[in-house]
């Protein structure tokens, strides 16, 4: 059989904290098995060579500033798939948070009589500018999930996200409810896929993965109004991933 | 000069622009500029976008500031979810069990044997094997970078036995842990310590061979200290070893000022830059470093004080041994004595039932932790809700921009007409990449009320 050429891959970060693409360097072995099927020719974190030609561009990080709007367009006409690779590229994630201020008084904050010098737009995840082929969310992200994007990429098939709650991964994982112990979670409103990562470790869900598409509203309510929760209570703690969604999720839960 | 003459010689007119400095963290530029002899421009710009965490951080719940300020950054995640620990049970008073610090600092180490070698091997070692990253080195010296990945995987593995993973931590919050680390993973993380010992030797005898530029300027050096041991997780502030003052008191040692050319604020200590780090700590402290750790040191020929920044990756070869050596008798202790879970575990939040009936008085908390570039802070201000008023975070790297940029003036001029254009590049890049700057931790910094 002849050998296929190795589809060239390019890494690039947006405004974030370089975490995802250190669960790569996090991935040992299995990054070196991954190198064997792929070739990286453009890594700024660990690499001085810069490739401009590349098949497929990983992309992390958040859209917040002018050149950044024109940057992933060009990585975008240059790609033949684009990955949005972790929270901030995939929903905007922390970043967002942002965009709960005004852009002067969020400048005033940090950099005083200097704000003015600062170029600075509202947040946006990656495919609020560009079209977006692949997912991988979490912050950070999963390991299991970035294997399995890269083997639906290298296999040419799509990679379809889990469309259920987290709660039905943190039954299986027999963990308590944490209403049951008296906490508040984001489990049942967040897009399954990380296994109940925080939860198997003693903490609750903060809906890092973004919500899911088709809200449940009613059971999720039924959950909420079961612990006594207000749907307000709730709904402060959605901003902190900043999920577009979140939006949607006010007009469900308002009907 | 005849034509085929090496532009070594006629190196009066330099221009260096480095465009997105490779192998760092985050985007930095650095621009040199020299006409007729003369150094007209020398600068470090940081010109990641700002992502404003202190603004971000106003208005939210202190219980959260810990899953937040993780966020900052993913190398030094533990770090930043340790000093915002520190400086959130510091303005909510609480005190956390004595166990629970021994797992905090443990964790503390895991993210310096984490970073250090991440540096060492993947952003270092490259420049001086002359190549231009750690791909090709995956053909040429396949061992060696399978050690360097094992090593990496060992302290990765520390993160996730201890606080669930490494890269922004999931148990551990203000006082205490949400869960207590495992029997089975801890036992196995020891055993990978005991084995990575072999390792470190081996990159000790690596690192001999290699040979850092040959550069000196005295500075200041400032790093916490502490009478017990080599300081790291809590202790005082210290500057060249004197001058001892509480680490809560961290605006009255330096200051930091706004530059046009960069996102990043700049620190100075009464006026004059200074370091943070491995090599400051281990010019202020390396009398506490344990014996296997000194040993090393006298092998590398390393010697306090130091005033060569190239030999930053040294000191981080022998802090590497050091939090080795201390975390591998930690981990003795633990595996023997046990761990109390009372004492530990603690729900991350305040309990549904008490949310509301909690009473919080309008406070100031500063924690401040050795990361592994350095000294790190986070301050905050609650009011009578338990929110977020104001927020400071003060980052290693902007300590050390200041300091990088007058290495760069001092070493520019003593370069020209004895190396090429090309090599002074190469030469200020590795200068930059020896400080291990973290330009996505200092984009977004500082208090405005310094300037």
């Amino acid at each position: 059989m002849k050998k296929q050429p190795k589809p060239k891959v390019a890494f690039f970060d947006f405004t974030d904290c370089e975490g995802c693409q250190l669960q790569l360097a996090n991935m040992g072995n299995t990054f070196l098995e991954l190198t064997e099927l792929i070739d990286i020719v453009n890594f700024r974190e660990i690499m001085s060579e810069k490739g401009e030609d590349y098949d497929i561009a990983v992309v992390e990080g958040s859209i917040s500033t002018d050149n950044d709007v024109k940057r992933i367009k060009e990585i975008r006409a240059k790609a033949k798939i684009l990955v949005a690779f972790g929270s901030c590229a995939a929903i905007a994630g922390v970043n967002g948070i942002k965009n709960r201020t005004s852009l002067e008084v969020a400048k005033e904050r940090v950099y005083a009589d200097k704000a003015h010098t600062i170029n600075t737009i509202k947040v946006m995840p990656l495919d609020r500018v560009v079209k977006v082929d692949y997912y991988i969310l979490n912050c950070p992200p999963y390991i299991p999930e970035i294997i399995a994007v890269f083997k639906s990429i290298l296999m040419g098939k799509p990679y379809p996200l889990p469309n259920y709650p987290v709660c039905v991964e943190c039954k299986m994982n027999e963990n308590v409810c944490r209403y049951e112990k008296d906490q508040e979670c984001m489990g049942p409103l967040t897009r399954a896929g990380c296994n109940s990562w925080c939860i198997n470790n003693g903490n609750r869900c903060y809906a890092c993965r973004g919500l899911l598409e088709n809200p449940a509203a009613d059971g999720a309510k039924e959950i909420l109004e079961k612990y006594g929760l207000k749907v307000e209570d709730i709904l402060n703690h959605f901003t902190l991933y900043n999920d577009p969604q979140g939006e949607k999720y006010d007009q469900e839960f308002a009907r | 000069m005849t034509k085929n003459s090496p532009d070594k010689i006629n190196s009066r007119n330099v221009k260096v622009d480095v465009r997105y400095l490779t192998r760092v963290e985050g985007h930095g530029n650095i621009v040199v500029d020299v006409k007729g002899g003369r150094l007209t421009k020398c600068e470090f710009q940081v010109i990641e976008s700002p992502r404003f965490f202190e603004s971000m951080l106003v208005g939210r719940s202190i219980w959260e500031a810990q899953h937040l300020t993780s966020r900052i950054c993913g190398i030094c995640a533990c770090g930043h979810s340790l000093a915002s620990i520190k400086a959130g049970e510091d303005a909510l008073g609480i005190k956390p069990a004595d166990e629970t610090i021994m797992l905090r600092k443990l964790l503390l180490y895991t993210e310096i044997l984490d970073s250090h070698i991440l540096h060492i091997y993947f952003l270092v070692a490259p420049d001086l094997l002359g190549v231009p990253s750690v791909m090709p080195l995956i053909k040429t010296h396949r061992p060696v970078i399978e050690m360097a990945l094992r090593m990496k995987k060992m302290s990765d593995y520390g993160g996730e036995v201890l606080a669930g993973r490494h890269i922004h931590p999931i148990t551990c919050v203000i006082g205490g842990f949400t869960q207590l680390p495992s029997r089975e993973g801890l036992e196995k993380l020891y055993k990978m310590m005991c084995d990575a010992r072999a390792d470190g030797d081996e990159t000790v005898k690596i690192l001999r061979t290699f040979k850092f530029p040959e550069f000196q300027r005295p500075t200041r050096y400032m790093s916490l200290t502490n009478d017990g041991e080599y300081a790291m997780y809590d202790g005082d502030l210290v500057v060249d070893g004197k001058d001892r003052v509480s680490d809560k008191k961290y605006k009255e040692v330096f200051s930091e000022t706004i530059v046009d050319y960069s996102r990043a604020k700049i620190a100075t200590i009464g006026g004059k830059s200074y370091a943070v780090g491995a090599l400051s700590r281990f010019n202020n402290n390396g009398d506490k470093l344990n014996k296997k750790a000194k040993s090393v040191a006298k092998e590398l020929g390393l010697k306090a004080p130091c005033h060569n920044p190239y030999l930053n990756t040294l000191a981080q070869m022998v802090e590497w041994v050091h939090c080795l050596e201390e975390s591998i008798a930690l981990m003795e202790k633990i595996l023997k004595d046990g761990l109390s879970r009372e004492k530990i575990v603690v729900a991350s939040w305040p309990k549904r039932s008490e949310i509301g009936k909690i009473k919080y008085k309008p406070n100031t908390g500063i924690g401040c932790v050795e990361v592994p570039r350095g000294s790190l802070f986070h301050e905050y201000t609650i009011d009578d809700t338990g929110h977020i008023v104001y927020a400071n975070c003060v980052i290693p790297t902007n300590q050390n921009m200041g300091n990088l940029e007058d290495d760069m003036r001092k070493i520019v001029p003593e370069l020209l007409g004895r190396r090429t254009q090309e090599e002074i590049t190469l030469d200020l890049e590795m200068l930059a990449r020896s400080y291990d700057p973290c330009i996505s931790c200092s984009t977004h910094l500082l208090d405005v009320k310094f300037v």
